[in-house]
């Protein structure tokens, strides 16, 4: 900053030359406050209208308890289960050479780009017993439409992206040396893998399973049509909102809000948390 | 072709063919089967069916609306993801992570929560909901709550791609052109929005995929009035669950053309102009 007489001064009292500093914050303030703050405040607000014991009794209804127990365990289930695959996915795509890869590649991105509800249609029509899918495992037993295990099928598909393209960018920038030092040492290549590069993809394994926990809690288009839908059976957390609301209940459906907004509200913050730690390391 | 001895970083044979099955059983029957699926299904009557069944007027009426929300979300989204970006990256100022963790907000909470949340607001029994309805104004079950609840899921997309690369791009270029005297609104156009415009685009891609295609949040908002309120995505639920399987399918696999359409153009991008775009998942 050693620019010449009266443009230093001014450099030095106006940390940043660049005008619009009071315009742009105050429009992404007003804009996120109006778009996302203020209608997730209402969420916040509306569910005690009946106390903190009505707020309690609606949670502890069994029919609310069964759903949020199918949304969160089957959510956890697709997240581990899509862990193994993201890895898997994205090993094979960032350290193998084959044809046709960049298609592949494009194609992992499929479940962000196609609507829920095709997406939806689609997984149903696959798994239904006459299904291209369906019809061969209910000959052998396994019925997959209308059950959990539908469900969980409909968390895996939107949930791998998540994984792989957060895992992408870390293995494509880290470099060879680390893996070809341990194999100098005399490491097996499997003990290589274990021991120098499964730790290093550690902080972005967490951080995609669990940002396709998060999605796969909230899921709604792609998981109703595989789903049967049947209170305390297959009847996801998402979906009895929207049966609350249609019902005018909407003490039920916001306290059941409240819950997954309070879940995205903490992934979001323990993901920013690990982040920070790791960008200070 | 040097040599076939593996070196060092090689995987052994077993791990590398493990890998490949995994991969390919896993985007053949997750990712291509539902694609062909759609497709199959929509045809199943032949094309002409297909077609008909797109060129009815509820079909037109979708098709129509959702262009219609596309068209007032993406640009909102896109003035906004510009500005955000150019507030977090032009200056410093204290709570700059907590901002950008409010702007990822829409990517984990759900879309249906979205949608209650304009619906305690705007809706009958919700905030404004008595005030709105003496003015006569109709926002939930309407374009104007539609438009909202698309604007919400589709918020992050431009904001996402831009601010890590206006972050990487520094200030110095628009220091220079403010202190040889150009406007805001110059510096602006002629040296900061060249240097984005690929970037730019890949967000405004992605935000109107979304946009286009989303389901839950708007379906909560939309009151699923036929031939009124209900957008392509929500057209699909509708036949399906009235048992119009080609129906549903075609419009389904007009939406699985867009977004096909939609990976194509964001993997030239991605080809051509690398070094342009901020990787949008990197952190």
């Amino acid at each position: 900053m050693s620019a010449v007489g009266g443009k230093a001064e001014l450099v030095w009292r106006e940390p940043s030359a660049i005008p619009g500093k009071g315009l742009t914050f105050g429009c992404t303030i007003l804009y996120l406050s109006v778009v996302i703050l203020i209608p997730l405040a209402a969420i916040v607000l509306r569910p005690w209208s009946n106390g903190i014991g009505g707020f309690v009794a609606i949670l502890t209804s069994p029919r609310v308890l069964a759903a949020l127990e199918l949304s969160y365990v089957t959510a956890a289930i697709a997240a581990l289960l899509n862990t193994f695959f993201g890895l898997v996915v994205a090993w094979t795509l960032t350290r193998y050479r084959f044809p046709l890869r960049r298609v592949v590649d494009s194609v992992i991105d499929l479940p962000f780009a196609l609507p829920t509800s095709v997406a939806g249609i689609a997984l149903s029509a696959l798994y239904t017993h006459t299904g291209w899918l369906g019809a061969p495992l209910a000959a052998v037993g396994i019925d997959v439409a209308y059950t959990r295990l539908g469900i969980l099928v409909a968390l895996v598909f939107i949930g791998l992206p998540f994984v792989v393209r957060t895992i992408e960018p870390v293995l494509a920038e880290m470099s060879l040396e680390a893996e070809e030092a341990a194999a100098t040492l005399g490491a097996t290549r499997y003990q290589t893998l274990f021991r120098v590069v499964l730790p290093a993809l550690a902080p972005a394994l967490v951080t995609g399973s669990t940002l396709a926990f998060a999605r796969a809690v909230g899921e709604y288009g792609s998981v109703i049509f595989i789903a049967g839908n049947l209170p305390m059976v297959s009847e996801i957390a998402p979906l009895l909102i929207v049966i609350k609301l249609e019902e005018f209940d909407y003490a039920g459906a916001s306290a059941i809000g409240v819950i997954m907004l309070i879940t995205s509200l903490s992934i979001l913050f323990a993901l920013n948390a690990l982040q920070r730690r790791l960008a200070r390391q | 072709m040097s040599q076939n001895r593996p070196g060092p970083t090689d995987d052994p044979a077993a791990l590398r063919a493990t890998c490949f099955v995994v991969t390919g059983a896993f985007v053949a029957l997750f990712l291509v089967l539902p694609l062909v699926t759609v497709f199959a299904y929509a045809l199943r009557s032949g094309l002409e069916a297909a077609l008909a069944s797109i060129a009815t007027a509820d079909a037109w009426s979708a098709i129509t609306l959702t262009l219609i929300v596309a068209v007032i979300s993406v640009p909102l989204n896109m003035l906004f993801g510009i500005c955000a970006a150019w507030a977090i990256a032009k200056y410093d100022f204290k709570g700059k992570t907590l901002l950008m963790s409010l702007i990822d907000l829409p990517f984990s909470v759900s879309p249906v929560v979205a949608g209650l949340a304009y619906m305690l607001i705007f809706g009958l029994q919700g905030w404004l909901g008595p005030a709105l309805r003496d003015w006569n104004i109709k926002v939930v079950f309407a374009l104007p709550g539609m438009v909202l609840a698309t604007l919400f899921v589709s918020l992050p997309f431009v904001a996402r791609e831009l601010i890590p690369l206006m972050t990487d791009q520094g200030r110095d270029e628009e220091e220079a052109a403010v202190s040889l005297g150009a406007t805001g609104l110059q510096t602006f156009f002629r040296v900061t929005l060249p240097n984005i415009k690929w970037g730019l685009l890949y967000g405004v891609l992605l935000c109107n995929a979304r946009a286009m295609g989303e389901f839950g949040a708007v379906s909560v908002v939309s009151g699923h009035i036929r031939g009124l309120t209900d957008t392509l995505p929500i057209h699909v639920q509708v036949l399906y669950d009235g048992y119009d399987f080609i129906g549903a399918f075609s419009a389904a696999a007009l939406l699985a053309l867009i977004a096909l359409l939609t990976l194509v153009i964001k993997s030239l991008l991605e080809w051509r102009y690398a070094d342009e775009i901020a990787a949008i998942y990197q952190s």
